[in-house]
């Protein structure tokens, strides 16, 4: 920084911002104040560029027990047993230390659901690269998937899905974003909030160091420029310790089963600033907090370090003084650090409850700012928003018409297995996990330590897709949401709520906030006609690569029920015989935002297949029904690579080849479209009539279109490819690209 | 079973053991007395984070005295994953487990053979069955030396053999047994193999021999 620059700019705050600081005090702020409001205040904490969009997401539902606002969402999935789930991004962070950048979201997003009283019992890791050619990208995705498997799988939490995408839009600027899902008993669940004047403030687990400093406002909320300035940025990167955080699960758990909190918060982004003012204002109520008692890492460290840290594997539990020696002592047998560091104040001379920082408890004030106004009178701006100005000519632009050329080549590559990651993560502990990585959706029985088992089940799926978005971030982030349920009812689920990671370029730039508006806008649309309530979500901003905006990358997980899980679900596999059915509109339907348009030709113009909700919804209802009924023997939805990729997929899963009937697959368009609301079936050829019979009664159309057997791909006069061929791409790819040293 | 700081597959043992019938508790890596019990498990995980290697802390836990006791009057010890790392790291069982010849961590589902039946995990099973187990590690690549795997394979104390080595173990060894067969130790997880509902229940046939075993009166020896 210049040695001339006001200390608010450096710190990540505009003059304006400043000025409003000043005029909330009534004073100038001193050091340590300004630098816990620039960290509540950043774009990351405070959501300032898209809270006033954000507002349009439908959130409310009957089984809806915690919408957006609290550390995670909550629904009540039945028996007795409540669900948690957030997302979240580790964008910035895993772009300049990605072990660590990808190990600390984990661990981040785990505390923010065993905060709401719940067992995390599974993550999902939707994954974005640069392009493999890139050696930096390679390195960037190796040192991600490294980093959650180093960290979930020590913490002892299965990862059971996600995604893995390379795309040039993100060279340089990786999208790491992670959920988790945790499961309580419905009476356990805790809020994030203080209450009762002369509870102690106790910091649970790790040591607070100089580590993360201004992560959320240096880091998450700027873009990135050259090397060099990212080289300078690592220090601002957490680092994990899972086996601390095992244990703080552990301890956590047991306070809770014990009764013995009050309320607590966990401590991520602007560190105890953020958990002790956030559980105050919550609560209607003030906290005094003396420096002097954080464990600190180090000597010497300085108030506004302590305040802001990001130190990770901490929480900070509102407890009463009658039970701090219980408190204390199950800490101590889980070997987890417990300090009072606060306690709860009820100024009554004050309209709103005070956030006051001492040296030392009876020493000098170092802050005394309104608890609230960290949050509450954290900027909210409405940034101008436009859309791109050739948008017209992009739109006009199809790729309908692009030469077709070699089509087998086209479609083996976009087969990817992708095992080569997930075979890294542990997916299996706590004998939920039905349906692993791999399939449509990840498929857990409800149930986890401590809770009864259940016949019910859990589907979850997330999805992304940047090309879509790019073309048009409305309609392509309803066909996202539209993908997403239909994933999860391919497991034989309804899908019951929806998290969203919405990332996102410079808010700054006006075609960006058009994006993001529009996203939202495509999001609520599909949400409210399929009655899936948005449960929490979070926004990523300024994902910037090589000096431009990435493509609208709205990434969404969404929550699926089964009533009664009592066989596995059919595989995304052709079984030998089978016949294979489409269900859902045939024939040509468009090459835009298609993943052949972009391979091929590097095309990304046109407009979206159309999606029809009303068909979409009566396509969830009979899926999820014939999944439910075993009716069919295999199932896969049409997506990214359209229904070549979807058989050819399936058929490297079943290894089993396919010939489809002359004209039932028309063109090269019915091949490669991705138009949304369709899925392929296998069934057995004795009851493919009244198969389609039902489905067709269902409203939705059904289409035999060629059956399972033999050892080629075979589409009668586009496609033909030998299942060894495309087996050995699907397995090699992966391996072999990351393997290719540079 | 053992629980350290950092384990995490007890759970999954004890639902698994009440599937088929047994009953389990958890004993505090700190507590020393195991007389109230007729087998021990030391089950898989991170046991204190698997800081320095795995098993290397976790074998000055004060339980461990415990268990070798327990072992040494012929008591069943089974340890699985982290546990068959934390046994050899204690002596209890040859060889040592490194890390995985793809210097990856490999979680899948894998064929493995039953080539002995003389142990407390296997006695149930006959040898040549197939069973499909997933594993689960970093370290799980087990290595000894010569003469030790000439010992073992002599006095077949080779309990399991991976069919297709995933991960660069000596003589595609996934389970090994003590001289007197009561301790063991195996890398798979047969307690994630209990229900076909979650893909297999080839572990069911392991764990019944552990609980037979344990409901075998013992003479101290």
């Amino acid at each position: 920084m210049a040695d001339d620059e006001p200390m608010h700019r450096a710190l990540g705050l505009t003059d304006t911002e400043a000025a409003d600081i000043e005029r909330i005090l009534d004073r100038p702020p001193n050091h340590l104040e300004l630098a816990m409001f620039a960290v509540m205040w950043s774009e990351h904490c405070s959501y300032k560029s898209s809270r006033l969009h954000l507002k349009r997401l439908p959130t409310e539902a009957p089984w809806v027990l915690v919408g957006p606002g609290e550390n995670a969402g909550v629904v009540d999935a039945g028996d007795g047993v409540a669900v948690a789930l957030r997302i979240e991004s580790h964008n910035h962070p895993s772009a300049v230390e990605p072990y660590q950048g990808a190990a600390t979201g984990v661990g981040g997003i785990l505390r923010d659901i065993f905060t709401m009283g719940a067992r995390p019992i599974a993550t999902m890791d939707p994954l974005r690269f640069g392009p493999l050619d890139d050696a930096r990208s390679r390195w960037i995705a190796e040192g991600v998937v490294s980093g959650i498997s180093g960290y979930g799988n020590s913490v002892g939490v299965p990862t059971v899905g996600g995604e893995l995408v390379f795309d040039e839009t993100y060279a340089d600027n990786p999208l790491v974003n992670v959920l988790c899902l945790g499961v309580m008993p419905i009476d356990r669940l805790v809020l994030g909030r203080a209450s009762g004047s002369g509870n102690l403030a106790v910091l649970l687990g790790s040591s607070t160091g100089r580590d993360g400093i201004g992560g959320v406002s240096v880091l998450a909320s700027a873009g990135f420029g050259d090397a060099e300035a990212e080289q300078a940025k690592r220090p601002s990167v957490q680092v994990g310790d899972p086996f601390e955080e095992k244990r703080l699960i552990e301890a956590c758990l047991a306070l809770y089963d014990a009764g013995l909190v009050v309320g607590i918060q966990d401590l991520g982004g602007a560190g105890l600033t953020c958990a002790t003012s956030e559980t105050a204002s919550r609560g209607g109520v003030g906290m005094d907090v003396f420096v002097d008692a954080v464990p600190q890492r180090e000597p010497g460290m300085a108030p506004f370090e302590v305040m802001t840290s990001e130190s990770q594997e901490r929480m900070l539990a509102i407890v009463t003084p009658a039970d701090l020696d219980a408190v204390l002592a199950l800490c101590d047998r889980w070997e987890v650090r417990a300090s009072v560091v606060g306690r709860v104040t009820d100024d009554a001379t004050h309209e709103r409850g005070r956030l006051r920082i001492f040296d030392r408890e009876g020493g000098v004030l170092l802050a005394d700012v309104p608890a609230a106004s960290l949050h509450e009178d954290a900027p909210l701006y409405d940034r101008p928003m436009s859309p791109p100005e050739d948008l017209a000519a992009r739109h006009a632009d199809a790729p309908d018409a692009l030469p077709r050329g070699d089509v087998d080549a086209a479609l083996l590559g976009m087969l990817a297995d992708t095992s080569w990651a997930s075979s890294q993560y542990d997916h299996q502990l706590f004998l939920n996990t039905v349906v692993g990585p791999g399939g449509d959706a990840a498929v857990l029985r409800l149930g986890g330590p401590g809770l009864p088992r259940s016949q019910r089940g859990l589907a979850l799926s997330t999805d992304g897709n940047a090309r879509w978005c790019a073309v048009d971030p409305r309609a392509g982030t309803a066909m996202v949401v539209a993908e997403s349920t239909l994933n999860v009812a391919c497991a034989g689920a309804r899908p019951v709520a929806l998290v969203n990671c919405l990332n996102f370029g410079n808010p700054e730039h006006p075609e960006v906030m058009w994006q993001l508006s529009e996203a939202i806008d495509g999001m609520s649309e599909v949400c409210r006609a399929l009655g899936v309530p948005v449960i929490g979500g979070n926004v990523s901003l300024y994902n910037e690569s090589r000096g431009r905006d990435i493509d609208p990358t709205p990434v969404v997980g969404v929550l699926g029920l089964i009533d009664s899980l009592v066989r596995r679900p059919p595989p995304a596999a052709l079984l030998d015989g089978a016949e294979i059915v489409l269900l859902g509109r045939p024939g040509a339907l468009g090459l835009g935002g298609s993943r052949w348009a972009a391979d091929v030709h590097d095309h990304r113009g046109g407009t979206l297949p159309a999606l029809d909700l009303d068909a979409h919804a009566k396509l969830l209802a009979v899926v999820q029904e014939l999944v439910a009924d075993g009716a069919v023997s295999g199932i896969h939805d049409v997506a990214e690579g359209g229904l070549a990729a979807c058989l050819a997929e399936m058929a490297v899963k079943g290894a089993v080849g396919f010939t489809t009937i002359a004209g039932a697959i028309a063109d090269h368009d019915a091949l490669f479209s991705e138009a949304p609301s369709r899925v392929v079936v296998g069934v057995d050829p004795s009851e493919t009539a009244g198969l389609v019979v039902r489905v067709t009664a269902a409203g939705v159309p059904a289409t035999v279109i060629g059956r399972a057997g033999g050892d080629r791909l075979v589409v009668d006069g586009l496609l033909d490819v030998t299942l060894e061929d495309a087996t050995r791409t699907w397995r090699e790819f992966l391996p072999r690209a990351l393997s290719s040293a540079g | 079973m053992v629980l350290f700081p950092g384990s995490n597959c007890e759970h999954d043992v004890i639902e698994s053991v009440s599937l088929l019938g047994g009953q389990a508790d958890v004993v505090w890596h700190g507590d020393t007395d195991l007389s109230a019990y007729d087998a021990v498990v030391v089950p898989g995980g991170f046991a204190h984070g698997d800081y320095l290697r795995p098993g290397a802390i976790a074998r000055f836990s004060p339980v461990m005295s415990a268990v070798a006791a327990f072992a040494a009057g012929g008591g069943p010890v089974v340890g699985i994953c982290n546990g068959f790392q934390v046994l050899t790291e204690a002596g209890l069982l040859p060889g040592a487990l490194q890390k995985n010849a793809g210097l990856k961590f490999l979680c899948t589902t894998v064929e493995c053979e039953v080539v002995s039946t003389r142990s407390v995990l296997t006695a149930g099973a006959s040898v040549g069955q197939v069973l499909r187990l997933p594993i689960n590690h970093f370290e799980g690549n087990f290595t000894c030396s010569p003469s030790t795997l000439a010992e073992l394979e002599a006095e077949e104390r080779v309990v399991l053999r991976y069919r297709d080595n995933p991960n660069g173990s000596t003589a595609s060894i996934a389970g090994v047994c003590s001289a007197a067969g009561n301790v063991v130790g195996l890398m798979p997880h047969p307690e994630r193999a209990c229900n076909a509902l979650l893909g297999s229940a080839d572990g069911q046939v392991l764990l019944r021999s552990v609980l037979s075993a344990a409901r075998t009166p013992r003479v101290p020896a």
